[in-house]
């Protein structure tokens, strides 16, 4: 679990505007933005106080400001009630939200190449870590997927801030045809990458963890599990992550991650138990008296 | 402004209390945490003081870890939740010692839910409980499958309850007392929880999920992994009212802990009303992770909106008069 404290509250939506395909809302929220790292994420309630919706909607924070005290944005796309609702949102009207949520990005402590690779709205939590990265005189390249041109999300600002930014959608209606694998290992080869980020659909992080175990440097990967909560408590988020002690737990995405280490994500087990998970039937239990022998 | 002998004699009289009694067992205010919705409170403490509550109910805990079941594991349906989590849990050896004294430190009462696959399973946590300092009361969850009849329901059938529920308390220090937790998908609920008193349960937990489905049209495959899940939430509150009101009716000695949706003060109140002792707040947890709170606090504006004294003197209430009435209407 993140060691720092999420808070709760009331925000005001301060603005909402449109971004390339997406809906982005900003709210007043200082307690949520003072806290906040990049790769963590807001818990918001939908639907209004009697609200039918039970479960919290998450979206990567995409930026936080100064302003009024501390501002937070997110941005999303309409893809259920939820989000149709949130999108009706005006200036002044009210949200609940939690936050920040989840295991931040860690930042190397040297300045090194990184590369971060996104698709669609997974791009979202990459702005706040490339910026993070270039404070601390780190290199950036970007590696932005889509469907098509307007899904690719905030190209502009990629090309900013990036030392360089390289695009792919399915159409090829901007950049290369194709996906963000396909020229991926061209970037880390020409920037010399030390470290890749990555953060998208689970296909595509499974292929990016390959790709970067291949060339052998570090890969940290930010899952999107559905969930429910946000906080920890309704065990719905899980993927089997190996530990550290190399035993396969269900891990809870929302406070275990979302970022976790590439290589010990089982990629290939994602929507199910492994035989051998903790607690799985092919886990064989040791006693007690077991561990304590071996703790000596 | 110094207040006048009677302006604080009233101020004291306008603030209920909250204390009620479980048989043995007496907890500052009725407002609990449902089992399996709050883990071990470690993370609610990160939204407010676990300490203030009635008691936190641990998610069942198991003799072995279990792996639960496969994500998806939840889908959201109209005020409420399908959920099939499987018992994911550390088993009760981290259990005992990792969670259980961390809450204690929390100045918390910790009443601890236990799931087996077999009476030798309860009869293990109940012992391991039994030994562990601070255990404040141990809940039974009725609602796990039982190996030994191909993983139907220890609550499938009534004997099979009762047989863990005796089991349970013949092991357990007599000093905790013991709730059966049963979900309203049997055949008979007052007959199961007359079983289970009989067997020596000192109270009731009721209610637990009710099996529903949901199916994703654009899949065409069923929303959860586990296919069929439990339902909970608002969208049960009325069937888990009416298990309350009935089994209190047949048992009204009988403490019990209600929940099914309780979301505000009034909810809690409503449960109160059919004869519940105490209520357990679940799923509103989900979107409310200090709903426990505000539930306390709800409840007492209640309380003195109504100018009820003793939140006590209101349990039941809502037999008053009725003359048996609600049984015959089951
Ligand atoms: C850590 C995290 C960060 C995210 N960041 C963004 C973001 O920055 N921008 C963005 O557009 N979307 C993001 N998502 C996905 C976003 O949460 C879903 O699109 C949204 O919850 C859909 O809600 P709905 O009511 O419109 O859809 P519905 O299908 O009606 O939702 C029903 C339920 O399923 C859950 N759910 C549905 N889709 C997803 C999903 N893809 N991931 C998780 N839960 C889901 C919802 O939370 C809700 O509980 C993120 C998800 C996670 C887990
Ligand atoms: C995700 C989830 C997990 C649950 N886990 C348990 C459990 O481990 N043991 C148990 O006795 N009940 C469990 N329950 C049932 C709740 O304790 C409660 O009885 C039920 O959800 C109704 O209350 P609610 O509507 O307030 O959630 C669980 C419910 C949910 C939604
Ligand atoms: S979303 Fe509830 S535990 Fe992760």
């Amino acid at each position: 679990m993140s060691d720092v404290r999420p808070v709760q509250m009331s925000s005001p939506v301060l603005t909402v505007r449109q971004v390339d395909a997406y809906h982005a809302i900003t709210v007043v929220a200082p307690g949520i933005a003072e806290r906040f790292r990049s790769g963590q994420f807001v818990a918001v309630a939908v639907g209004g106080e009697h609200s039918a919706m039970l479960t919290r909607r998450m979206f990567a924070i995409h930026e936080v400001k100064p302003d009024y005290g501390g501002t937070v944005e997110f941005l999303f796309t309409v893809r259920g009630k939820g989000t149709a609702w949130l999108a009706e949102r005006r200036s002044r009207d009210l949200l609940d939200i939690i936050g920040p949520l989840g295991r931040p990005f860690p930042l190397p402590r040297d300045p090194v190449n990184c590369v971060l690779v996104g698709g669609g709205s997974g791009s979202v939590p990459l702005f706040p870590l490339a910026h993070a990265l270039r404070r601390r005189g780190c290199r950036v390249d970007f590696v932005l997927g889509g469907a098509t041109a307007s899904r690719v999300f905030n190209a502009m600002t990629a090309r900013r801030i990036a030392e360089t930014a390289t695009f792919t959608t399915d159409d090829g209606s901007l950049g290369t045809k194709g996906r963000v694998t396909d020229v991926l290992a061209q970037v880390i080869e020409e920037a010399y990458s030390d470290v890749v980020y990555a953060c998208g659909p689970m296909p595509m992080l499974r292929e990016v963890t390959a790709i970067a175990m291949h060339y052998g440097i570090p890969i940290q990967v930010s899952v999107e599990e559905t969930m429910a909560c946000g906080t920890g408590i309704c065990m719905s988020c899980v993927v089997p992550v190996v530990g550290e002690d190399g035993i396969t737990r269900m891990a809870r995405a929302c406070v275990d991650g979302p970022v976790f280490r590439g290589e010990r994500v089982r990629f290939d087990d994602v929507g199910t138990v492994p035989f051998d998970a903790l607690g799985a039937p092919g886990w064989k239990a040791r006693s007690v008296e077991d561990q304590a022998r071996e703790a000596g | 402004m110094p207040l006048d002998a009677e302006t604080v004699a009233e101020t004291a009289a306008m603030i209920p209390d909250l204390r009620v009694r479980l048989g043995e067992l007496e907890l500052a205010n009725p407002v609990v945490t449902a089992a399996g919705c709050a883990g071990a409170g470690r993370e609610l403490a990160r939204f407010f003081d676990i300490a203030r509550i009635g008691a936190v109910v641990t998610k069942s805990v198991t003799v072995e870890p279990r792996a639960g079941w496969p994500a998806p594991r939840i889908a959201e349906t109209p005020s409420g939740v399908l959920s099939t989590v499987g018992l994911q849990g550390p088993g009760i050896d981290v259990f005992v010692q990792r969670d259980l004294p961390w809450l204690l430190s929390r100045g918390a009462r910790a009443v601890v839910s236990v799931a087996g696959g077999s009476v030798d399973e309860y009869v293990t946590l109940a012992q391991r409980l039994s030994e562990a300092p601070g255990v404040t009361a141990i809940e039974v969850n009725l609602s796990s499958p039982d190996l030994s009849r191909g993983g139907e329901h220890f609550t499938a059938d009534p004997e099979a309850a009762a047989q863990v529920v005796a089991a349970v308390r013949e092991t357990a220090r007599s000093d905790i007392p013991v709730f059966a937790k049963l979900s309203p998908d049997v055949a008979d609920l007052v007959a199961l929880a007359g079983k289970c008193v009989a067997a020596g349960a000192d109270g009731l937990a009721l209610v637990n999920t009710v099996r529903g489905m949901v199916i994703d049209v654009d899949t065409m495959r069923p929303a959860v992994a586990g296919g069929m899940g439990g339902l909970s939430g608002p969208a049960i509150r009325p069937i888990a009212v009416a298990c309350v009101y009935q089994v209190h009716a047949a048992y009204p000695e009988v403490p019990i802990i209600g929940m099914g949706g309780i979301g505000t003060g009034r909810d809690a109140l409503e449960f109160l009303l059919a004869g519940a002792s105490a209520v357990a707040v679940g799923t509103a947890l989900f979107h409310d992770p200090s709903a426990c709170m505000r539930v306390l606090r709800e409840l007492e504006r209640e309380l003195i909106d109504r100018g009820v004294e003793r939140v006590e003197s209101l349990i039941g209430a809502a037999h008053h008069g009725m003359g048996g009435l609600g049984v015959a209407a089951g």
